[in-house]
């Protein structure tokens, strides 16, 4: 056996491949190892490839090509129900003949656990998620957000050391959304166990993760913890799709260490980080987060370039506000600042000249 | 207790929502309205009169009044036959039932409980004129104005009846008969005989004064006339005929209806068929009840019958027991079908939705006969089995004229009825469902068995319903493949309907059916809740 990145990972993706009809690959390359008790979050639009991946994880889908190893074993022949892996479903899932007790006795009676037994952790698990009182009634007597809680305990009670979840607070409301979002990163850590999310909400994968896998086109595109994803996206992908960025489009014309200096299509100069651009003359697309341009002159860097801005418009959102410019060109670039008193309020037809660090502009690939 | 909520205009809020409801209530019921009718007219009011048929038995009491009320004192134990006086009666019963032909209709009524009745009455039909002979005879004798044809008529009909029938272009049918009070009083039987007559000859359009009147009403006439009382209001020579007459009468010996019927034929000396006129003189029976669960009306109650005409209980019995084997076949046979149907990717389940629909499209009847070419012992099946070695050439199985072949053509035909509604429940299962009990540690059959199947059971409860309620009323297919042996108690009923006419037995037969399909509703209502029956989502 040759020794792989994956040695000590308690599920590793070794150059896994998926296809359905044997002429385009879902799933191209996927490699990922994850240490025991991490929270990694699959994010992605639909059709990247994260649910295939979730569903190959949990044995509904045989990989094309590569392996999946769990705690060191490949599973690729293993089938679901001997994975001992607990899921969680969008819809829930919760068996609609069955009350909710008998919903979660269902994992333990499969595994010929003593009636007693089972009447103790089916109790504990409802206790971990406060849903003690509910054991009698059924699924359809629930709300969303209580059918949830269920389904969470279920796929815990025969205590998984892996847990999936995909898009489990997809159909419920922003509120209970976040309120769930907590309890599950509370209850996955406090139980220490090993957690892969899947989802498209890339507020929900930043606040819940450990670390986050963004997928695109079937590959990862950058598996890292939430805040070097915002911070450090190492291509456009990924700045596009976390948060909210500008882009500015040009060319490099010049690169000195870990600056650079990109010459945009109208001909203005601007500084920025190169991340995975290697040559002058490249194209390259520029991001910066709105919250890091700066119009005050004083606290840019004194050689720093800085750019004209048309101000288009000016929403008052209450922490902040949200000035949308037109710069180089573009009536996108959208500029926020924080409702302090000492804050301008620009007006639309006022221009204004716009810089930032050179360090939070990332020169991305083209 | 709450108050009352009034509306913006003081009115009761319910009065007004009402109110606002209405016209919409009376929209929609406009447009189910033809439906309605429909469903009213070819439907309900069917089988409500089918219904009553089973017990309505009125043709006995309404051809032979008179002798229903004279029979009802007999003792059909005695052994002995009823005194003259029924037989009066029946003589004069049925010389109006033989002028209205209805003599035949009510042997054949008769016929089902006691065979014979049916050429008893017609052979005693052709003879009851023999009553009456007597009579006019001695009429004759005394006067040859009793031979004229207007006799009778001018003796009992009032004057204007008379001229009535003289101003009567012949067109239509002739001015209704109007008796003479007195007559009427003086000779009350007498009279409706003859008004029975004279209305019955005036309906075919001829003229009462002009057709010789029944021999039954010299008959009667002759017998009335020695015990009444002269009429009034006749003239002095009226009064001297009427004396005459009665005189003359009374010395002549008259008809014995009895002597004569009992000529024409024995079996009206035998207790059996009096009794059966007896037993079946009520306007509503149970008898045809009593029949179609194997028992007959016996001279004190019910009682089974002979052996040998025992066949509607075990048809009952054998028609629940296969139907119930056709239903259990097709839940087998149709389920993994109804599940690959839910399953397939679409265009694949769409072939093979047009290929559980396709026997729709062919006649049932084609299909049956097909079967017939399949499972005979020189048939297609046969000829397999034996090619193939599993059958020795001179041991062909018996495939069809027997149970086993209504049991394969019946699930053939019932089987889209249970695959149809085992696909739409199964259809609105989600796949995960399995996958999060396969997860949870469940094998495939697990959690099938404890998860999928749970699920689909509404289906298999209407499908089940649905196959069931077919096949315990079908009948043509039976009756092709099913030889003696496969037949349904549906077959009986269709024989009566359309082959022995026995109405009256075959509604009873069907009512049973009625009441055991509702039977099996209500225990399965009870058992698994209709609400578990789904059509669909």
């Amino acid at each position: 056996m040759t020794a792989t990145a994956s040695d000590g990972a308690f599920v590793a993706f070794e150059r896994v491949q998926k296809s359905y009809d044997g002429e385009n690959l879902v799933v191209k390359d996927l490699n990922l190892s994850m240490p025991k008790g991490e929270f990694l979050t699959m994010l992605g639009p639909s059709g990247s490839g994260k649910t295939t991946c979730l569903m190959m994880l949990a044995g509904f889908e045989t990989a094309t090509h590569g392996d999946i190893l769990l705690d060191g074993v490949s599973i690729n022949n293993i089938p679901p129900h001997k994975r001992g892996i607990g899921m969680v479903f969008q819809n829930y899932a919760l068996f609609p003949h069955m009350t909710v007790a008998e919903n979660l006795s269902f994992p333990l009676e499969v595994r010929k656990m003593g009636k007693s037994d089972r009447e103790a952790k089916v109790k504990r698990a409802l206790d971990m998620v406060q849903m003690g009182d509910f054991a009698g009634r059924r699924p359809a007597q629930l709300s969303g957000g209580q059918q949830q809680r269920i389904a969470l305990s279920r796929a815990l009670v025969f205590e998984p050391e892996l847990v999936l979840m995909d898009e489990p607070l997809g159909a419920l409301d922003k509120q209970l959304r976040e309120t769930l979002q907590f309890e599950i990163t509370n209850l996955a850590h406090s139980l220490g166990i090993t957690t892969v999310y899947v989802t498209h909400d890339q507020t929900e994968a930043l606040t819940m993760s450990d670390r986050v896998a963004v997928f695109d086109d079937g590959r990862i595109q950058q598996l890292a913890p939430p805040d070097e994803l915002y911070e450090k996206p190492e291509n456009s992908f990924v700045a596009q799709f976390i948060g909210e960025n500008n882009t500015l489009e040009g060319v490099i014309t010049e690169i000195r260490g870990n600056t650079c200096i990109v010459k945009l299509d109208n001909g203005d100069i601007i500084d920025a980080v190169p991340v995975n651009v290697s040559a002058v003359g490249e194209r390259t697309k520029v991001s910066i987060r709105p919250e890091r341009v700066e119009f005050n002159r004083e606290r840019l860097h004194e050689d720093a370039h800085t750019l004209k801005a048309e101000v288009l418009e000016f929403i008052y959102m209450g922490d902040i506000f949200r000035t949308r410019l037109r710069v180089a060109g573009r009536d996108d670039f959208v500029v926020k600042t924080r409702n302090a008193p000492d804050q301008e309020r620009l007006k639309p037809g006022q221009t204004i000249e716009i810089g930032w660090l050179a360090e939070d502009c990332r020169a991305l690939d083209a | 207790m709450a108050e009352q909520v009034l509306a913006a205009d003081g009115r009761p809020l319910k009065t007004s929502l009402n109110r606002a409801l209405r016209r919409q209530k009376l929209r929609a019921l406009m447009l189910i309205a033809p439906l309605l009718l429909f469903i009213l007219l070819s439907f309900v009011m069917p089988i409500a009169d089918m219904l009553f048929r089973s017990v309505e038995n009125q043709i006995v009491g309404e051809t032979l009044p008179r002798t229903v009320v004279e029979l009802k004192d007999w003792d059909a134990t005695s052994g002995a036959e009823p005194d003259a006086a029924v037989f009066e009666a029946l003589a004069r019963d049925l010389s109006i039932a033989v002028e209205e032909k209805s003599h035949t209709r009510l042997g054949s009524r008769l016929n089902y409980e006691l065979t014979g009745i049916s050429s008893l009455f017609r052979k005693t039909g052709r003879s009851v004129d023999e009553v009456g002979e007597a009579a006019q005879d001695a009429l004759e004798a005394l006067s040859p104005a009793w031979a004229e044809r207007s006799a009778f008529g001018g003796l009992l009909g009032t004057a204007r009846w008379t001229a009535d029938l003289d101003a009567w272009d012949g067109e239509g049918t002739a001015p209704a008969f109007e008796a003479r009070p007195e007559m009427a009083a003086a000779l009350p039987e007498t009279t409706r005989l003859y008004t029975s007559f004279a209305n019955m000859v005036g309906a075919e359009g001829d003229n009462p004064l002009t057709e010789k009147q029944w021999p039954i009403v010299s008959h009667v006439f002759a017998q009335e006339i020695v015990t009444a009382e002269t009429p009034d209001g006749l003239d002095a020579f009226g009064q001297a005929v009427f004396s005459d007459v009665k005189a003359a009468m009374a010395a002549t010996t008259l008809d014995d209806p009895k002597a004569i019927f009992i000529d024409v034929d024995e079996d009206w000396g035998s207790t059996d068929v009096w009794r059966t006129i007896q037993t079946y003189s009520p306007a509503y029976t149970d008898g045809y009840f009593l029949n179609s669960i194997d028992r007959l009306k016996g001279a004190d109650g019910s009682e089974a019958r002979p052996e040998n005409e025992q066949v509607y209980v075990t048809l009952f019995i054998r028609t629940m027991i296969m139907s119930f084997t056709i239903t259990v076949s097709c839940i087998v046979l149709g389920y993994p079908i109804a599940w690959l149907l839910a399953n397939l990717p679409a265009r694949k389940a769409n072939l093979l939705m047009i290929l559980v629909l396709l026997p729709f499209w062919t006649s049932l009847l084609v299909r049956t006969s097909a079967w017939k070419v399949l499972l005979q012992q020189q048939g297609v099946i046969n000829d397999i089995l034996v090619w193939i070695g599993l059958v020795a050439d001179d041991n062909r199985l018996q495939l069809i004229n027997n149970q086993t072949g209504t049991i394969i053509a019946m699930t053939h035909i019932l089987l889209p009825f249970m695959i149809l509604p085992l696909y739409s429940v199964m259809k609105t299962i989600p796949p995960t469902y399995l996958r999060a009990a396969k997860s949870l540690g469940a094998t495939n059959w697990t959690a099938f068995w404890r998860v999928y199947f749970p699920q689909s059971i509404p289906g298999i409860g209407a499908g089940s319903i649905l196959a069931f309620i077919l096949s315990i009323g079908y009948y043509i297919t039976p009756e092709i493949v099913g030889g003696t042996k496969g037949v349904f108690i549906s077959n009986r009923i269709a024989y009566h309907i359309s082959t022995s006419l026995n109405w009256g037995l075959a509604a009873a037969l069907g009512a049973i059916l009625l009441a055991i399909v509702m039977l099996f509703y209500y225990a399965y209502d009870k058992i698994v809740g209709i609400d578990n029956v789904k059509l669909g989502g």
